[in-house]
């Protein structure tokens, strides 16, 4: 059976030696590795067209910037902790004593060619990877793309975001300058607090005491290789699972829960992404040529003894690091000799718990709902009030630590006093959630209601005619059945019966499940129906 | 217009607007006429520097620090704090101090270079305390250890860039850009208000030189990698990804997905 | 929704069905764009986006360029930071260009008509799902493996002790000896003069006048090859001096200060930052990583903030010649607590 014969029969009529040269090199690559089956896959595929879709894009093109700006640093940096005297050109180092990888970077900075350019690049393209990674998961969750089938999707996603965590942290710390040494220190104190194994591992990672010799180099090969690996491995598989389960889509006239509507891979998509690439790496490169990231040279080396004002993590570390200045004084135990530093294992347990809760947030809502059903339309955030409460609740309880982090500059900046910054932020950051909560669900019930009211009522059209009773009405133009549409194709759900099960007894599971599904479903509005909008019709 | 009946009298139009810019005019001058700042021309007649120091701190500073400057319930006493105090304090405009607070602001300077120089000189004849310094005399120290004394001692409050920082109870510790070298090197020995006392003993005059040195450094020479956000690191670098390139970006994706007309 | 490629009907949940919702009114009318209805707009927009294409090469070429208009001269810092932002403008507008351009072409002037892709049900068909059910009990029953147990249980077993050789490899991750031994002591000792960070030169107790704040190394430092900055990180000390009527001292710790002078380490209690805010006035520490603030007129109890524990006391003296010295090791760990601390 021979593909070469078809292959020929199917090139198009225009042959220049261009094509023929295309052809015959289709044809050569085909008989060897069958990717005629792979363009017949994916060629055609089809991509909905909103643009909340492409944040997700944000964070991929972003990787793709830093693993290019990346390999160049990695030219010419030293990951080692050895001493060296500093003979480059930026004066005020000169003669210092520091390590061999802080003197690197300063040599890539001040005298390789495009060196401050890759470094700037590097860096600002990595707090944009993890906030276009925050912001794609935001838009997931408030749009319910999580449910069944990308729940496993949701738990990769969230594991490269744990990731990309991970990747900055080692690699701002790679330079070992004074304000990312002392971040290491305190990464150093909360492992040592950890109950019976915290000294060692502490040990073990730092090779021996703080700071140690090999925590760079070792932070070094987690950076370029070990995590990397495993975030190329997760974004595969990422990209894998959204084209088996092709891409979800906001509900609209011609679209259902059977078919995805939009433009094809090839050419609409592939230009708009290719393009967008083009796009994200333009907007790094414009902010990294003219604003200035992580100046180690301020910093100096690592030094134990010396330290900054306005000492804080990059971004993403920040609610973590606010959680630790929230923490009210004394929270420290010695029970049998033993040191409890609950005001170090607190913030931990309950980062740690906050983190697993998104983790398994799919998980949770699935048995509120007992939905088994396959979902491909994404929800609008209103017609799910709760769930929609609830994210407002957790990015308030994040926001509030991440605040934490800055108190310092917060109080110099607003002239007022580090202490008082710290107790409005302990206050709000059990108020805060809960006031979120509440009014995110008010006005999200508030919205559906507005919703019925425009498919019942239509659109106030500014226009107001006199009755002959002297009354004064404003026309309302009624809404076609496109839009109507989009305002009435939403799930509801209602809360679950409590029932006994087979064996007729009435489980502890199902009182809990029946009691948060109340929680989650008893205030809802329902959408507008046939009989309903007809009656309104006179 | 009609000639015929002239409802608004023989005023002309503008009459209103000339009497106010009139008034405006006259008050003003009269005011100004009467208050005088107190320039040399209104200097007391006394001749010596001191006379006019000890007038002026009268006036202007013994309702906090007393008549003669040993201190009061409002003010500390200046005996023993020296020429160099009055320069730093009244030089930089956070004394005379305008209200209460934590510490005393940095605002604009309220008196001339002669009359600062008066005062400083009437509070130096009171007890011996840290002159003034030449200008010239604080040039040419050396930027690298400079900046790791720099680094060891002032960055913890200053912030490493000197762009200031938090201090407990509402207090903060200035941003150091364009301060006059006297200044610096006045405020490391006189130690103001919660800021330590650094004298020859801790940081030596040489060492005093190479702060200075560094901190000049700073001011003649921006960042290498562009517009420096402040100097205040990776809040205000967070800040901004999320605000302008994440914003941006969004605006894209917008403008990306819309349909063309 | 019925899965198509089964007769599975999957439960629907706590989800409400209403027999009289509204139907979806299928697609909207096609939207026209002003290229398609126009020739001469499309041809002017082909243009225009080629001239971004150009633009971009020549932008690209140009930043090459400017790599030599704007050369980085060493020493010159502003030739670096010019370097660095006519370059990457010109990097930038480049790849702005393209993408603009890739975006505009595909918006204006590609195909602008949605298409339609049918979804059929992640799960596999019944058929393929028996077909794979049926290759693994054939898999099982020509290989034995839920018939022979104890073939299965000890592959097991040797699957999870393999990776037990693992965990002495990672032993030499750290020197030998404990953590805790190295955590309990410094290199201060009886006799060690304080002396100035970074240059190591001896403090005199006249050195030290009221209201001033030393930053201190033991003079041993110097003379430690291996591990500096690890006894550093631990040996690290203000030295402050306080009027007398300001410090209260305890009975057992009179004899720790000298003529109200005081040494206390440096490294926070909290997670080991330097705390080397000092105020002269309020006589409080501020360490500026979470804020912990500590009082030194009251032994550095905690004031504020999340720290647990004062900062440990360094029992100081003057020698013979009036050089500040150490009386002995401090007396508890410093720095942050750990498990074992008080063991």
């Amino acid at each position: 059976m021979s593909v070469a014969t078809q292959k020929k029969s199917s090139t198009p009529a225009s042959t220049g030696a261009g094509m023929k040269f295309v052809g015959g090199a289709a044809n050569y690559i085909d008989e060897r590795t069958s990717i005629s089956g792979a363009v017949k896959f994916l060629g055609r595929k089809i991509f909905p067209d909103h643009w909340s879709f492409m944040l997700g894009e944000i964070s991929l093109y972003s990787f793709v910037v830093i693993l290019l700006s990346g390999t160049f640093l990695t030219f010419f940096y030293d990951p080692s902790m050895v001493e060296v005297h500093y003979d480059g050109s930026y004066v005020p180092l000169k003669g210092i004593h520091m390590s061999a990888a802080y003197s690197s970077t300063l040599n890539i900075t001040f005298d390789i060619r495009g060196g401050l350019l890759m470094r700037q690049v590097h860096h600002w393209a990595a707090l944009l990877f993890v906030a276009a990674i925050g912001l794609h998961m935001l838009r997931v969750f408030f749009t319910g793309a999580f449910r069944k089938p990308r729940e496993i999707n949701w738990v990769i996603g969230f594991v490269l975001f744990i990731l990309a965590m991970a990747e900055g942290f080692t690699g701002y710390s790679l330079p070992d300058d004074l304000l990312s040494g002392n971040g290491l220190r305190i990464i150093d104190g909360m492992i040592k607090a950890i109950p019976g194994i915290g000294t060692w591992i502490s040990y073990l990672l730092f090779g021996g005491e703080f700071p140690g010799n090999d925590v760079i180099p070792r932070l070094y090969v987690l950076h370029i290789m070990l995590l990397p690996a495993l975030v190329i491995a997760l974004i595969a598989i990422h990209m894998v699972l959204l084209i088996i389960n092709k891409h979800t889509q906001f509900a609209g006239p011609g679209r259902t829960n059977d078919n995805v509507v939009g433009s094809p891979i090839l050419p609409v998509f592939a230009a708009k992404a290719g393009g967008f690439f083009f796009l994200v790496f333009g907007v790094i490169m414009l902010i990294a040529s003219l604003f200035t990231i992580n100046p180690i040279w301020n910093y100096g080396p690592y030094d134990p003894s010396p330290v900054s004002a306005g000492t804080q993590p990059d971004w993403y570390i920040g609610f973590a690091d606010g959680m630790l200045r929230l923490m009210p004084p004394g929270l420290e135990f010695v029970v049998n000799g033993y040191t409890w530093s609950l005001n170090l294992l607190i913030p931990i347990v309950v980062l740690m718990l906050f983190i697993v809760i998104v983790m398994i947030y799919p998980f949770i809502e699935a048995w509120v709902t007992g939905d088994k059903r396959e979902h491909h339309i994404a929800e609008r955030p209103r017609n799910q009030p709760t769930r929609t409460a609830i994210g407002a609740a957790g990015v308030t309880f994040y926001a509030v630590l991440w605040a934490g982090a800055a108190s310092d500059l917060v109080a110099t900046h607003f002239r007022t006093t580090i202490e008082g910054v710290i107790l409005t932020l302990q206050i709000l950051l059990i108020v805060g959630p809960i006031a979120a909560f509440w009014m995110a669900k008010k006005i999200a019930l508030a919205l559906q209601r507005k919703d019925r009211e425009l498919v019942l009522h239509g659109y106030e059209s500014s226009r107001i005619v006199r009755l002959p009773g002297g009354e004064y009405r404003e026309i309302h133009t009624p809404l076609d059945e496109f839009e109507q549409w989009k305002l009435v194709s939403f799930d509801e759900y209602a809360p679950e019966q409590l029932r006994p099960n087979a064996r007729g007894k009435i489980t502890i599971g199902a009182r809990m499940r029946s009691s948060v599904s109340r929680f989650y479903f008893e205030d809802r509005i329902a959408p507008v129906t046939t009989k309903e909008l007809e009656s309104q019709k006179h | 217009m009609s000639r015929t009946l002239n409802r608004k009298g023989r005023r002309h139009p503008l009459s209103s607007l000339v009497l106010i810019l009139v008034g405006l005019f006259v008050s003003g001058a009269a005011y100004a006429a009467v208050t005088g700042t107190a320039t040399a021309a209104d200097a007391p007649v006394s001749a010596t520097q001191i006379e006019d120091g000890k007038k002026l701190f009268a006036s202007n500073c013994a309702s906090c620090h007393g008549l003669s400057a040993a201190g009061s319930a409002a003010g500390p006493s200046l005996i023993g704090s020296g020429a160099l105090s009055v320069e730093f304090q009244v030089g930089s405009g956070r004394m005379p101090m305008s209200g209460s607070g934590p510490q005393a602001e940095k605002k604009p300077v309220q008196f001339t270079q002669p009359e600062i120089d008066a005062m400083a000189a009437w509070v130096a004849s009171l007890a011996p305390g840290p002159g003034v310094p030449e200008a010239s005399s604080l040039t040419g120290g050396d930027p690298s250890n400079g900046a790791q004394l720099f680094r060891v001692n002032c960055a913890m409050c200053h912030n490493v860039a000197g762009a200031g920082g938090a201090l407990t109870e509402g207090k903060w510790a200035p941003h150091l850009k364009n301060i006059d070298p006297v200044h610096v090197y006045a405020a490391m020995v006189t130690g103001p208000q919660n800021m330590p006392v650094f004298s020859d003993m801790n940081i030596t005059a040489e060492e005093k030189n190479d702060i200075i040195a560094y901190l000049k450094f700073l001011d003649e020479n921006p960042s290498v990698g562009g517009m420096d956000l402040g100097s205040l690191g990776p809040v205000s670098e967070g800040l901004f990804v999320w605000i302008f390139a994440l914003g941006g970006l969004v605006a894209i994706t917008i403008w990306l997905s819309a349909k063309s007309n | 929704m019925a899965d198509k490629k089964s007769d599975v009907v999957t439960s629907a949940g706590s989800a409400v069905s209403r027999p009289d919702r509204l139907q979806n009114p299928g697609f909207e009318p096609e939207h026209k764009r002003v290229h398609d209805e126009s020739p001469e707009r499309a041809r002017g927009a082909e243009r225009g986006i080629s001239l971004l294409f150009a633009l971009s090469g020549i932008l690209s070429a140009s930043a090459f360029a400017l790599n030599f208009i704007f050369p980085i001269v060493p020493g010159d810092l502003m030739s670096t930071r010019y370097n660095n932002m006519f370059v990457g403008l010109a990097i930038a507008a480049g790849l702005l260009c393209l993408g603009v351009g890739a975006v505009h072409w595909a918006k204006a002037l590609m195909h602008g008509h949605e298409l339609v892709e049918e979804r059929h049900g992640t799960r596999g068909g019944d058929a393929t799902r028996a077909r794979a059910v049926e290759i693994f009990q054939e898999a099982n029953k020509e290989s034995g493996w839920t018939r022979r147990r104890l073939l299965r249980n000890s592959l097991i077993g040797a699957f999870v002790a393999l990776p037990i050789p693992a965990v002495a490899l990672f032993r030499d991750l750290a020197p030998a000896g404990t953590p805790e031994e190295k955590l309990s002591h410094t290199i201060w000792e009886k006799g060690v003069r304080l002396t100035r960070d970074p240059n190591g030169v001896p403090i005199k107790a006249s050195d030290v006048t009221i209201g001033s704040a030393f930053h201190v190394m033991p003079e041993n430092l110097l003379e430690v090859e291996e591990g500096f900055l690890d006894e550093k990180a631990k040996a690290a000390v203000l030295l402050m001096r306080l009027p007398l009527d300001a410090l209260n001292e305890t009975e057992d710790r009179k004899s720790w200060s000298y003529d109200g002078i005081v040494a206390y380490s440096k490294i926070c209690t909290h997670v080991g930052c330097p705390v080397a805010l000092y105020e002269q006035q309020t006589h409080n520490l501020l360490c500026p990583c979470h804020q912990s603030q500590f009082d030194v007129s009251n032994q550095c109890a905690v004031i504020f903030g999340p720290a647990a524990r004062p900062l440990p006391q360094l029992p100081i003296t003057v020698d013979s010649e009036g050089y500040l010295v150490a009386q002995s090791d401090f007396l508890e760990p410093v720095g942050p607590s750990y498990w074992e601390r008080e063991r």
